[in-house]
């Protein structure tokens, strides 16, 4: 077992109240495998993804354990966390295009956070070029500002940076979202390749574009309103999911193929709930068409079948 | 409706201006009555730009549109306000279409000065209601709210109903759902087709290839400012001709196949035509006959030193 997340309870601090952004959270990430984490926007998939790495005001860590490799990580305190950081968890950061030294060439920029992380340096920058290359970006890029890549480049050239020192753990969040189909496939492909060249044990992919999941993850988590819906491998999610949340969801997406004369499809009535005061038990309960009396208690996100996870009343007390 | 003929836009660039960016380049294409056009491309292919021109929100370099017959380039205030009674546009973000500082229902207050100034209060009311009824929004939810207190769908979809308050016969949606969420995404994307069937036309600016494909009849793809293929969307999606339409079809993500097995497929197709005799799909005299489709005919003899490779001729 790569990652182990047990309870994990984010809230971030405001002037009005705690918002529970992260509520109750526990899955596993198996070595080797790439586990996208699916949500709208607000359901606390970046928080889930943040708190892993850097865990900051307003963020506040209420309970919970994160294990990596049998190993616990401190998450709740920043400093502990300093020997772990970038050497064992890494991130690929949502604003990944704005994340470089504007001030630096990237080479001279590589060097000091190598040389921060008390890294070899020099045997890194062998290897850093033979991962650019990886990635089809020239040597020369060391020597250049990062404003003088293009989006598509940048994004690249944090992927490479991020994974220099092979950590064990992977989060890339929204890194495919900014970027246009073409270099979306390349950018998805090569985080595959990062897995299948072992530079990064496991990963956890967060976007709220499904079908990029389809393509290149192993499983899928799917999160709504800041509690764990349900999940389960990538063709299990697709093509026969169980909870009501990710079955309106999926059926809402438009595919290549179909169209509103043929087959008109239904978006989800209501809106997400406000997390900063949420309410009792499921936070789906009232979007959702099949609600009962028992959802008013939070729904216990257990394994129905192996590997497929799901918190909802309905599912999982067809099969206790 | 709308017709564009041979449309440009050039950017001044560089520190003095002395460089030309050619963002849109002799585009021609036009939309029909109560028809959905698409408008694919990706980032840089100035598709924005076309909208914009078409909103007359940036000058055109070259070329002229033409609104029901009208060239819309000449026209000045009167005849530009008609303009607008008739043309509306949306935007992608819908959190920057609005001033924070004033309440939403602002953006009707202010159609009301321009457009409607002698129209009674209670008159008013019913309308905006109808409008935002048509829309999907309860107007006892929505009015008297600050931005900040609807959501982005909401906010969207406001917006929408701003353009239907002028009775408007085309609009252009610019990336309209691209900021929404995948739940209330497509309620937004059903609003434009129960429109259409109301008599709208709609240019549907995208990038997302299957949203193009749920929603219009014609999809015009665009590459550098350039068009590179358009025609009915089925055509275009279930056979791309065109080696840059075939690279995006490739990589689109979609929920029913792998990338693999897209790209598999498209082989599979092109190899298909390439069985059929080469000049088929142009050829005037091939009456679409299966033989010209899938036999490729070898070069023979009809008369003496003169061969000719063409099934027509082979059977004679």
């Amino acid at each position: 077992m790569s990652l182990q997340v047990e309870n994990l309870t984010i809230t971030y601090q405001t002037l009005r109240g705690d918002v529970r952004a992260l509520e109750r959270a526990t899955f596993d990430v198996a070595d080797g495998e790439i586990m996208g984490l699916a949500g709208e926007s607000g359901c606390g998939k970046t928080t889930l993804g943040t708190s892993l790495t850097l865990l900051k005001p307003p963020m506040r860590y209420i309970e919970g354990r994160v294990a990596l490799d049998g190993e616990e990580l401190p998450i709740w305190d920043t400093d502990a966390m300093n020997p772990f950081r970038f050497k064992k968890v890494s991130v690929i950061p949502q604003y990944a295009m704005n994340a470089m030294n504007p001030t630096r060439k990237i080479g001279r920029m590589t060097s000091e956070l190598l040389r921060a992380r008390r890294a070899d340096h020099k045997g890194a920058l062998r290897e850093l070029r033979r991962r650019l290359e990886l990635v089809e970006l020239g040597a020369d890029v060391l020597s250049m500002y990062p404003i003088e890549l293009s989006g598509g480049m940048k994004q690249r050239m944090v992927m490479v940076l991020s994974t220099l020192l092979n950590p064990s753990l992977l989060i890339a969040d929204e890194i495919t979202s900014a970027l246009d189909v073409s270099t979306q496939k390349a950018v998805a492909e090569m985080l595959v390749g990062f897995r299948d060249r072992e530079f990064v044990k496991s990963l956890i992919v967060i976007t709220h574009d499904i079908s990029i999941l389809y393509q290149i993850a192993d499983s899928i988590l799917v999160m709504y309103a800041g509690q764990l819906a349900e999940k389960a491998s990538t063709d299990v999610i697709i093509q026969a999911p169980r909870h009501p949340y990710t079955k309106l969801l999926i059926s809402s997406l438009p595919k290549v193929g179909v169209k509103y004369a043929e087959q008109r499809l239904a978006g989800i009535p209501g809106s997400p709930p406000l997390l900063l005061d949420p309410p009792q038990g499921c936070r789906f309960r009232e979007r959702c068409p099949v609600a009962f009396d028992r959802c008013t208690a939070v729904p216990p996100f257990v394994e129905v079948e192996k590997g497929h996870f799901i918190a909802c009343w309905k599912e999982s007390v067809v099969h206790a | 409706m709308l017709e564009l003929e041979g449309i440009s836009k050039a950017y001044r660039v560089g520190t003095f201006g002395g460089r030309q960016l050619v963002a849109v380049n002799d585009v021609s294409f036009d939309v029909g009555d109560r028809e959905v056009v698409s408008l694919i491309g990706e980032s840089g292919s100035g598709k924005s730009t076309i909208g914009k021109m078409i909103l007359r929100l940036t000058s055109t370099s070259g070329g002229v549109i033409r609104f029901n017959g009208t060239v819309i380039s000449g026209l000045k205030k009167g005849a530009l306000k008609e303009y607008y009674r008739n043309v509306q546009g949306v935007f992608q973000d819908p959190f920057s279409s609005y001033n924070p500082i004033f309440k939403a229902d602002r953006v009707f207050r202010i159609i009301r000065q321009a457009f409607f100034p002698k129209i009674g209060n209670q008159e008013w009311k019913e309308k905006v209601n109808r409008s935002l009824g048509a829309v999907g929004l309860n107007s006892e939810h929505v009015l008297s709210k600050f931005p900040h207190q609807l959501s982005g769908g909401q906010l969207q979809r406001f917006l929408i109903a701003r353009a239907l308050l002028l009775d408007i016969r085309f609009l252009v949606a610019d990336e309209i759902i691209s900021m929404l969420d995948a739940s209330t995404r497509i309620d937004v994307l059903n609003l434009l087709a129960d429109l259409k069937s109301r008599g709208l036309s709609i240019l549907f600016i995208t990038h997302d290839l299957s949203l193009g494909y749920y929603i219009s009849e014609r999809a015009v793809i665009l590459y550098r400012g350039c068009v590179v293929e358009m025609g009915k969307t089925e055509g275009i999606f279930d056979n791309p001709l065109h080696p840059y339409t075939r690279m995006l079809m490739e990589s689109v993500p979609r929920l029913d196949k792998k990338w693999e097995a897209v790209k598999a497929e498209l082989k599979a197709k092109q190899a298909g035509l390439t069985t059929g005799c080469v000049y088929y799909e142009r050829c005037p005299a091939a009456g679409r006959s299966d033989d010209c489709k899938t036999n490729r005919p070898g070069l023979h003899e009809v008369e003496a030193g003169h061969f000719v490779a063409c099934c027509r001729n082979n059977a004679s």
